[in-house]
């Protein structure tokens, strides 16, 4: 247990409601803060009301919320942030969520505080005081234990990793205004432009915990891969192939330079498994793999694999799936 | 127009890549190789110098072997190269890794002003994505990172670039010197020719120390790592696996094993 209360970023839309993986975060600094208690992070220009209901039921107390004209978008501007709001509550411990703008500001604030990073980690203790992490590494073929030596530590915490509960007793968030003092050079960098990208209506892909994949199987034609995905409530993936033949956006690409993830369920359609790919997978929870090619090294890491069509059967068992539901 | 890029020797993706006792990636394994999304900061920085009348330097960190690192950087047509080998380099996190990076960065440009230093977006062994902020940070240089598209204005002396993130696209725009890092989608990576081969035979690579670079070995490598890999292990494989052959009713069979596994 901490001495300090443990911050967590609140990584939130534009419209102020949180991100679905910060209430896993939360759930995960609850038990490793005690009585220090939890503290939310607001970085951004929107109203931190909308949040406040699950900042309430996950029990977080205080809600600093970082005050500056300058645009907390810019990584340096938010580790002038995360910088001010760590000194101000003398908290050891900084959890965000694993995304690339989160990466860039945490690495920044480690080499400002000596703090020690641990990026992706899909688990946390603290022991004699010092935070240890669990992650995957090496395309999800090995897991490993990390400790961070250093006093402070600064972790992103991959997606579905923890399973987000409410707390004991809920609280009244006080939300606490905290002036940053932005350094000249955090400006340097100019957002020029920041274009929101739209909602689909489904599941975000880096957070969802089911993701149906379509590959170079589907020809172009993702219909069975999206009626799957809704029939199971989750999100659409693709391969690089995918996108790049232009069948679906970019956005979707799965893999170690695209969006990396680990939902509960992993459906492939037509989906190889290139060592790429299985790079931004390979730590899903249960792997399903329908592929029409036998040897297809997906099936080596399946959990339950299908040698078919996939045209046949994924609405096969979107079909069946309807009607167990009822 | 002068452009470092830092490159990284990591073991071949396609490889059988393990973790040794010391919870270290092992390198050793005679398949390692320039890491594939530093091919694309190669890449970057040779059209920018074609464009502006340029140089680049490639700059790498690492054993002996990483040579073969900068080696292919000199292949594809970067004009000369920097090795940074020091046994107490060994060890380093990403924090301990741009610190020597940044004192080498530091070091070029002592020789002659550096405009840009590009990297990849990542290392395709530890995949952090901590290092090229990290080094903007410690060499006090604007940061652009994950460039899917990169123009240097030389007359403004500016760098644009565009950029995907989760939830968001933006253009971020700084004056030069700067440090940006490419995504594999920027470009297409030249394949070294013959006379490329050749020519890099004849291109200096300069070795250099922690000493020579002014870097207390305190502070980087095992000894200066602020995190420590405890225990490193395979994942075990995966149990119960189920492989069928469609005969006509693999649907249904996936969607009842679904529902039995709990997974809807």
């Amino acid at each position: 247990m901490t001495a300090t209360p443990v911050l967590v970023l609140l990584d939130h839309a534009p419209d102020g409601t949180l991100r679905p993986p910060v209430r896993e975060l939360l759930t995960l600094a609850r038990t490793l803060a005690g009585d220090a208690g939890v503290h939310g992070v607001w970085a951004g220009s929107e109203d931190p009301a909308a949040a406040l209901d699950v900042l309430a039921a996950q029990g977080v107390s205080t809600v600093h919320r970082l005050v500056t004209d300058a645009d907390l978008h810019l990584s340096a501007v938010l580790a002038d942030g995360l910088e001010t709001v760590a000194a101000a509550t003398g908290a050891e411990l900084l959890l965000l969520v694993s995304s690339f703008e989160n990466k860039e500001a945490a690495a920044r604030l480690a080499v400002r505080t000596g703090a020690g990073v641990v990026t992706d980690a899909d688990g946390l203790a603290v022991e004699d005081g010092r935070v240890i992490a669990h992650k995957t590494v090496l395309a999800g073929t090995w897991t490993t234990r990390c400790k961070v030596v250093a006093p402070r530590a600064v972790v992103t915490v991959k997606a579905n990793s923890v399973v987000a509960e409410d707390a004991p007793a809920g609280a009244s968030p006080q939300v606490v205004d905290l002036p940053v003092e932005v350094r000249a050079t955090s400006t340097r960098v100019r957002l020029v432009e920041r274009t929101e990208l739209a909602a689909s209506g489904r599941p975000d892909l880096g957070s969802a915990h089911v993701v149906v994949v379509g590959g170079r199987g589907t020809e172009g034609d993702f219909s069975a891969v999206e009626e799957l995905a809704d029939v199971l409530g989750g999100a659409v993936g693709a391969t690089r192939v995918a996108t790049d033949e232009g069948w679906i956006g970019h956005d979707a690409q799965i893999g170690q330079t695209g969006v990396t993830i680990a939902p509960r369920l992993y459906v492939g359609a037509g989906v190889s498994g290139a060592v790429h790919h299985r790079g931004g997978m390979q730590a899903s929870g249960t792997i399903v793999a329908v592929n029409a090619d036998p040897d297809a090294p997906i099936f080596e890491i399946a959990d339950f694999g299908i040698v078919g069509d996939l045209f046949t059967v994924l609405p096969q068992a979107s079909a069946e799936l309807r009607r167990l539901q009822g | 127009m002068r452009i470092v890029v830092c490159v990284k020797f990591v073991p071949d993706i396609q490889s059988d890549r393990q973790l040794g006792p010391d919870g270290r990636v092992v390198r050793d394994g005679g398949d390692g190789t320039l890491n594939e999304l530093d091919e694309n900061a190669v890449e970057a920085a040779l059209v920018l110098a074609e464009e502006h009348d340029g140089e680049v330097v490639v700059l790498t960190v690492g054993p002996d072997d990483a040579v073969d690192a900068v080696r292919k950087g000199l292949q594809m047509g970067a004009d000369e190269a920097v090795h940074v080998l020091d046994d107490a380099v060994a060890g380093s996190d990403a924090i301990g890794t741009a610190t020597v990076l940044a004192a080498a960065v530091r070091r070029i440009g002592a020789e002659a002003p550096v405009d840009l230093v590009v990297t990849g977006m990542a290392g395709l062994d530890g995949l952090t994505s901590l290092l090229p902020t990290a080094l903007a940070e410690q060499l006090d240089l604007p940061a652009l990172p994950l460039a899917s598209a990169l123009t240097v204005d030389a007359d403004a002396r500016t760098v644009t670039v565009s950029r995907r993130l989760d939830h968001a696209t933006e253009t971020l725009t700084a004056d030069i010197p700067a440090l940006v890092s490419v995504t594999d989608g920027i470009n297409e990576p030249r394949y070294p020719n013959f006379k490329g081969i050749m020519a890099a035979r004849k291109k200096p690579v300069t070795t250099l120390s922690l000493a020579e670079l002014g870097v207390d070995p305190a502070t980087v490598g095992a000894a200066g790592a602020r995190t420590r890999v405890l225990e490193a292990a395979p994942r075990p494989p995966r149990e119960d696996r189920v492989l069928l052959t469609d005969t006509g009713d693999a649907g249904t069979r996936l969607a009842a094993w679904l529902v039995e596994r709990k997974l809807v």
